[in-house]
């Protein structure tokens, strides 16, 4: 059994209420930190374990607290990011929905030690139930006298507020967010400046994921080191992960960073192998954006190691062999899975959430949307696959936020890794006509089709 | 600071972007720009066409950086280094903007107003290819009235949002702005409006392409057939300055437009009444012709000097037809005589 920091008490009964998750050891970290602590003692803490952003990006979550601007004056803000909406990801919505209070308590500790008076929660407007969660429990820590003014006595004030998006994917990203959160549009804003210098209001702001904020409660209450500990080199505690597809227990799991893949995949502890005597055939470890992985690679990296759930195990070999842990969506597939059909709907979403800011996102998926529903449908042209290609390498880096990117990694990978498939589709629009190609007759008894052969 | 773009440097103030910076260098290497106007606050970094690849952050930190950055809004460092027009990386990220821009544009440029002045036709004239591998159906949008002087064609539109901000910026009550979002994004009035601001008409003038055109010139002419000169009046709209360009066929004003520079942005922004409601010459003070470009296509109107005709060398009646054949489809008794129009009603004729 390994290490639970996040979901320790989650089956608790009642401990969504804010009785039981006080009795059971909650708001230790807010008096612990105000009480016998300085703000940047907590940072120091925070950089010490060796926290990463949780979000997708991975960046060292301490060293972004250190680069909100403090001299200014301005008044600073926390905001969390719990506009999850990557397709495969939903470990926010569990650990908000069945344990509020651990977000609230990460929140207040947080703001603490960045001197925010003001913050807020950004919950996307698909999670309303949830948002009314938060409400109740913001209500019950206010009663409590955790948030307000004059906290424990110290002097340190602190209103927290849920405010609900309205549905959009892009909001997601750190200054769309802002904007929205502002009452404007949410389109993400050109940087710099970062929001660590001007962010909500032209304020410092610092914007963090739900699980970053949750794992800081821990870290006050043990320290830094002992967060440190778990994990693997610089992939330090532990990880939600949104397990789903074609497994036997799909859900939301915990685990130290480090475990292999082999064994999160096939242990009984966490997902028990495949739901159904097919082979698995790919694999996406961290939602919609990152690049998918063929069956050779999942356990194995390209040079033989094994790979291990950290963030660099997962990305090892770069784009050419590897991934990325991104936010853990965690997506298997067997082999009636079509990749084709996956890449389209995963495109399709991309060119659903552009914001249409910039120009390469804004047309360019669309273009991909449109080219891979042609081949899905069986009226691909064989250079549509170099196409497809061209398309993405022209969107990636070239637009303003990293929308772009997440439209373009998951078509090139697919590309990269399964163009047998694409051409099959192009090749035989007869075979894939009746949507039901690779249930009946999975790829490898097809593949010599699309392969090149001399006769 | 001392920044070097294409090889010239240039010392600027800091705050300078690279845009700017290569603007006073001037030459080829300025990037070109679709949604910048340097008049307007908050405008860029939507385009991307000014991509340039920045081969030297600064004398402090001279790591390249990574990306291709939006020259418009990237500020110059000491001692930066900048590839613009001399970068493969950058010539084929604006190639490929410019085909992102035009896959969904429509191919209307013969009946279109701005045709001739437009920013996109240049971009792709310098930019674009003559093939399209785009075969799917140009997303299109239903047609929207959006007031007695301005005619929106959204089709047209590139999202640069430069009409947002004139309608932030000089007016005191934007009715239009941004709806929806990604491919389906259109500029478009809160349920239907009219723009009626008294500076409103500027939205035209910085509309890089023909979305946005003047509906008291639509179809008039083509903009190389007008003669444009310098004009000013005493107006008395607070906030305009009354000098402006007036665009004359023979002794008619067809249209009037605020002063563009070089980069196609205006000098000052000018009022309504200015621009639609004064197309007597002699509500002007005509200052003289206008000077343009040498290679610009309103100097294909340039007569002082000798018109070559095109001879085709073929039989005159394979380029004309036959005599009999003109007569028959041209329409020589239009409009038609009161009693033949009512033969015309009962369908006799």
């Amino acid at each position: 059994m390994s290490k639970k920091i996040l979901l320790d008490k989650i089956n608790v009964p009642g401990i969504k209420t804010y009785e039981v998750y006080r009795r059971e050891g909650g708001y230790a970290s807010v008096e612990k930190a105000i009480k016998s602590m300085t703000p940047d003692e907590v940072v120091e803490e925070v950089k010490k374990s060796g926290l990463r952003g949780r979000g997708g990006a991975g960046f060292p979550a301490g060293m972004k607290w250190s680069f909100i601007d403090k001299k200014s004056g301005k008044p600073r803000h926390l905001v969390c990011n719990a506009d999850e909406s990557e397709p495969g990801t939903f470990k926010d919505r569990y650990l908000m929905e069945f344990i509020p209070h651990l977000l609230i308590e990460g929140m207040i500790t947080s703001s603490f030690a960045l001197g925010a008076n003001r913050s807020y929660i950004y919950i996307r407007g698909e999670y309303m139930w949830v948002f009314k969660i938060l409400e109740r429990a913001i209500a019950e820590a206010k009663a409590a006298g955790w948030l307000g003014k004059n906290i424990l006595g110290s002097g340190y004030d602190l209103e927290l507020h849920v405010h609900c998006g309205a549905g959009a994917y892009i909001c997601g990203e750190e200054t769309a967010l802002i904007e929205s959160l502002e009452g404007k549009r949410g389109n993400p804003r050109i940087k710099p400046p970062f929001p660590a210098v001007s962010g909500l209001w032209a304020n410092p702001t610092v914007v963090n994921n739900v699980e970053t904020i949750a794992a800081v409660p821990w870290i006050v209450n043990n320290s830094g080191d002992d967060y440190a500990k778990i994990g693997i080199g610089r992939s330090t505690g532990t990880k939600l992960i949104s397990a789903s597809g074609n497994i036997k227990n799909p859900g939301v799991y915990e685990i130290e960073l480090g475990l292999s893949v082999d064994e999160f995949m096939n242990s009984d502890e966490y997902l028990g192998g495949m739901s159904s005597n097919r082979p698995l055939k790919a694999l996406v470890p961290g939602g919609s954006s990152v690049p998918i992985l063929p069956a050779d690679l999942i356990f194995k990296t390209a040079n033989g190691e094994d790979r291990l759930m950290t963030y660099e195990s997962l990305s090892d070999g770069g784009f050419a062999t590897g991934s990325m842990l991104g936010s853990g969506g965690f997506i298997v597939y067997d082999d009636t899975a079509c990749i084709v059909r996956n890449t389209w709907n995963f495109s399709r979403f991309y060119h659903h959430e552009s914001c249409g800011q910039c120009t390469p996102c804004r047309e360019g998926t669309g273009w991909l949307e449109k080219v891979l529903h042609r081949i899905e449908n069986g009226h691909g042209r064989e250079e549509d696959i170099d196409l497809l290609w061209s398309i993405q390498s022209k969107i990636e880096g070239n637009t303003i936020c990293p929308l772009g990117d997440a439209a373009s990694w998951p078509v090139a990978a697919a590309i990269r890794h399964f163009r047998d498939e694409f051409e099959y589709h192009v090749r035989f629009p007869e075979r894939i006509k009746n949507r039901d190609h690779f249930v009946n007759e999975p790829f490898e008894k097809v593949k010599h089709l699309a392969s090149k052969q001399t006769v | 600071m001392k920044v070097t773009i294409d090889g010239q440097s240039i010392e600027v103030e800091p705050g300078t972007t690279i845009l700017q910076a290569a603007r006073m260098i001037g030459g080829e290497s300025v990037p070109p720009a679709m949604c910048y106007y340097s008049k307007l606050k908050g405008s860029g970094g939507k385009c991307r066409c000014c991509l340039v690849e920045v081969s030297k952050g600064s004398e402090a930190d001279p790591r390249p950086m990574p990306k291709l950055m939006a020259s418009c809004v990237t500020g110059c460092m000491e001692g930066m280094e900048v590839n613009s027009k001399n970068s493969d990386r950058v010539r084929e990220a604006r190639q490929s903007v410019t085909e992102f821009l035009l896959i969904n544009h429509p191919l209307d440029c013969p009946i279109c107003d701005q045709a001739g002045e437009c920013d996109l036709q240049d971009l792709s004239f310098e930019h674009g290819k003559s093939k399209t591998r785009f075969i799917e159906e140009k997303r299109t949008f239903e047609p929207e009235d959006i007031g007695p002087n301005i005619q929106l064609h959204m089709n047209r539109c590139i999202l640069c949002q430069r009409c947002v901000q004139v309608a932030d910026q000089l007016t005191d009550k934007r009715v239009h702005g941004v709806l929806d979002r990604g491919d389906h994004a259109n500029i478009s009035t809160c349920i239907s409006k009219a723009i009626d601001n008294e500076f409103s008409g500027n939205m035209i003038d910085v509309c890089p392409v023909g979305a946005l055109t003047d509906k008291t010139f639509r179809f008039k002419s083509r903009v190389w057939f007008n003669k444009p000169f310098n004009a000013h009046r005493e107006c008395t709209t607070p906030g305009c300055c009354g000098k402006t360009t007036v665009w004359m066929f023979g002794n008619e004003i067809q249209r009037v437009t605020g002063r563009k520079d070089q980069y196609h942005e205006v000098e000052d922004f000018i009022c309504n009444e200015c621009r639609f409601d004064h197309k007597d010459p002699a509500d002007w003070v005509i200052e003289g012709p206008r000077k343009f470009d040498k290679d610009s296509v309103i100097n294909q109107n340039n007569y002082t000097r000798k018109l070559d005709t095109v001879h085709i060398a073929t039989e005159e009646g394979i380029l004309k037809g036959r005599e009999q054949d003109r007569k028959k489809i041209s329409m020589t008794a239009i409009p038609l005589k009161k009693e033949e129009q009512e033969e015309f009603k009962n369908g006799n004729l």
